[in-house]
């Protein structure tokens, strides 16, 4: 049942919700960083929500190493399919380390990590203020790097969907039925 | 097929003028994204109050000093553990007030302005924060002041106080035409000013009282929540600073006292909870709760021992307030959220600058035995 023109179901799912969740919480990372009224509300839901994308992030590997993407067209110019690879990695790349990055800087600040309820996470680096200041605005540099790099992939992504109209955005198209059409 | 065609990659399909509009329109849906972004960022909002602003401010008032808090910037570590009574239970499920715990604690004993090196004097205010170390990862950090309701209601009014206080560099004392010009503007920080002023000063911190001001809500185990202020209350009778002490130009004297008190031995504070009933003040901390209020003796703090600020000690932490464990939330206080903002903001930049030595050193004892 495997379709070489499309992601499979799990794929398109995860791209998706991860789209969702790595918007948002790029939006409340600049957002809570300036607000002082919801300053502490915005950070309750950063914290689970950019472990829920680590989780997310594995689980997406996992499921593109045992189902690898369809092939890019084979008209596209070669720099765009570098250009496309590269981000990519960058792009997997950032929502692992982001993530890691995130808890590591709290673990180093001597924060405990609290998820939800009494569910607090275990440190991944000792104690350390000298290295939180130095990972503190590394996570800064690293999300706005994701942002930039998101930019470039939604315009295009668009260039393929409006401009070549090359199938490729379709092939991450959410239609549920994809998988068995054709 | 043109150029533009050739260069976008777009099909014979499409005429110059879709290929145009559509790449308008992709570049506005990437651009409204990026802008969105910006808006989120409050980059567009370059008036609004913000955790760096707030912290500039202190910097503005009380000069650079690299590596230091910005506020209650000189301070000693503590160390010791909360006994608790079993008394807190019924209001809060959080696992230090299971009956016969006993809970590790760190903490700091300060005095309240950004200034590391002022010398001490009584009527600064004092403040105890304590990190409480419960089982599992968890942890409640508090940081509570010995005056008995907080000067301003909001964050705003904070960041208006503290320029409107800054003082002259001429007399060193404010300006009292902006000091008058904020109490018009705030009429209840001229009423928690006058409260302030009215408390009795204690000799020093082991006979003070010190409260959180703002309001929180203890959640017991099965969901019913209280609104409460907590307060620590020393064992030790209070008793007015003597003439003697008055006198002294030592200027750690309220550091050294207790470092020295310690020394003889433990010294220790009830936890008391204030409950609150319907009416009572949860996001003003201007406003004292009616005094006949019950309340909950719920443990306490025995401390043991003392430690000059170094690497990795309290001096590295944030007692940011809303630190809770399960069973404590924080309140509608608008103050809670921005003192978590301000601290952390605070934080960032001290652990991130060069250190100084503290001015409270562990000093033999010195004017002890008063
Ligand atoms: C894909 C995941 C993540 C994204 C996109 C993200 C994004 C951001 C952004 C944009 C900021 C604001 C940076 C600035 O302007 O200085 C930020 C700050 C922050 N993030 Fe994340 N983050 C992620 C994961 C995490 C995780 C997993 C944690 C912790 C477990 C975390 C903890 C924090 C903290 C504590 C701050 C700063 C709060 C402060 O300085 O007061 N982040 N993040
Ligand atoms: C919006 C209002 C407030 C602002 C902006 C503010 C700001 C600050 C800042 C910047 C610090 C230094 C934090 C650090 O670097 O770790 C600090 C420390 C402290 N504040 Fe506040 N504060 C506010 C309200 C309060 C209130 C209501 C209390 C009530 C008890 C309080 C008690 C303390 C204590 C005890 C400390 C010292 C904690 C320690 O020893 O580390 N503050 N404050």
């Amino acid at each position: 049942m495997s379709d070489p023109a499309h992601f499979n179901l799990p794929a398109r799912a995860l791209h998706w919700t991860m789209a969702a969740m790595v918007l948002a919480m790029l939006f409340i990372g600049v957002a809570m960083v300036t607000s002082v009224a919801h300053y502490h509300a915005l950070v309750a839901l950063h914290r689970p929500l950019g472990i829920g994308i680590l989780v997310l992030a594995v689980l997406r590997l996992i499921n593109r190493w045992r189902s690898p993407p369809p092939d890019l067209p084979p008209d596209l110019p070669g720099w765009q399919r570098k250009a496309a690879h590269a981000s990519h990695i960058l792009l997997y790349g950032l929502m692992l380390t982001l993530p890691l990055v995130g808890w590591a800087m709290l673990s180093a600040a001597g924060y405990p990590i609290g998820l939800a309820g009494s569910v607090v996470l275990p440190p991944i680096l000792p104690r350390d203020p000298g290295l939180y200041a130095w990972l503190r605005p590394l996570h800064t540099v690293l999300a706005y790097t994701l942002f930039g790099i998101i930019l470039a992939h939604l315009g295009a992504a668009l260039m393929h969907g409006l401009i070549r109209r090359d199938g490729v955005l379709g092939s991450m198209a959410l239609r549920l039925t994809a998988s068995q059409s054709r | 097929m043109s150029l533009l065609n050739d260069l976008t990659g777009a099909g014979p399909g499409l005429g110059p003028r879709a290929v145009l509009l559509r790449l308008g329109a992709i570049g506005a849906l990437v651009a409204g994204t990026a802008g969105t972004f910006a808006y989120a960022g409050g980059w567009l909002s370059p008036g609004d109050l913000t955790q760096a602003r707030i912290v500039d401010r202190f910097e503005q008032v009380n000069g650079p000093h690299p590596g230091f808090r910005r506020n209650h910037a000189k301070g000693l570590c503590l160390a010791g553990r909360f006994e608790s009574s079993g008394g807190g239970v019924r209001l809060s499920e959080a696992a230090l007030f299971a009956a016969g715990q006993v809970t590790p604690v760190t903490g700091r004993i300060a005095l309240a302005g950004g200034q590391p090196y002022a010398a001490d004097a009584a009527a600064t205010v004092r403040s105890l924060a304590l990190r409480f170390h419960l089982p599992d990862g968890e942890e409640w950090r508090t940081g509570n002041n010995d005056i008995p309701v907080f000067p301003v209601r909001t964050p705003e009014a904070f960041y208006a106080q503290l320029l409107a206080a800054k003082p002259d560099p001429a007399t060193a004392k404010p300006d009292p035409e902006a000091l008058k010009a904020f109490f018009a503007a705030h009429p209840e920080s001229a009423k928690a000013a006058a409260l302030i002023k009215a408390r009795t000063i204690t000799s020093g911190f082991a006979d003070d009282t010190f409260r959180s001001l703002n309001a929180f809500r203890f959640v017991a185990a099965d969901g019913t929540e209280t609104l409460v202020r907590w307060a620590f209350v020393p064992e030790q009778a209070a008793t007015a600073e003597s003439p003697a002490q008055a006198a002294r130009t030592d200027k750690n004297f309220l550091f050294e006292d207790f470092a020295a008190a310690i020394r003889r031995g433990p010294v220790r504070w009830h936890l008391v909870v204030t409950l609150g009933s319907p009416g009572d003040a949860s996001a003003d901390a201007t406003l004292p709760w009616p005094s006949e209020r019950a309340s909950v003796d719920v443990g306490r703090v025995v401390v043991t021992a003392t430690e000059a600020e170094a690497n990795g000690n309290c001096r590295d932490v944030n007692f940011d307030p809303l630190v809770l464990p399960d069973g404590i939330v924080g309140s509608d206080d608008p103050l809670l959220s921005a003192r978590s903002a301000a601290y952390s903001q605070s934080f960032t930049r001290r652990v991130g600058e060069p250190k100084a030595p503290s001015a409270v050193h562990d000093t033999p004892v010195s004017g002890a035995g008063l």
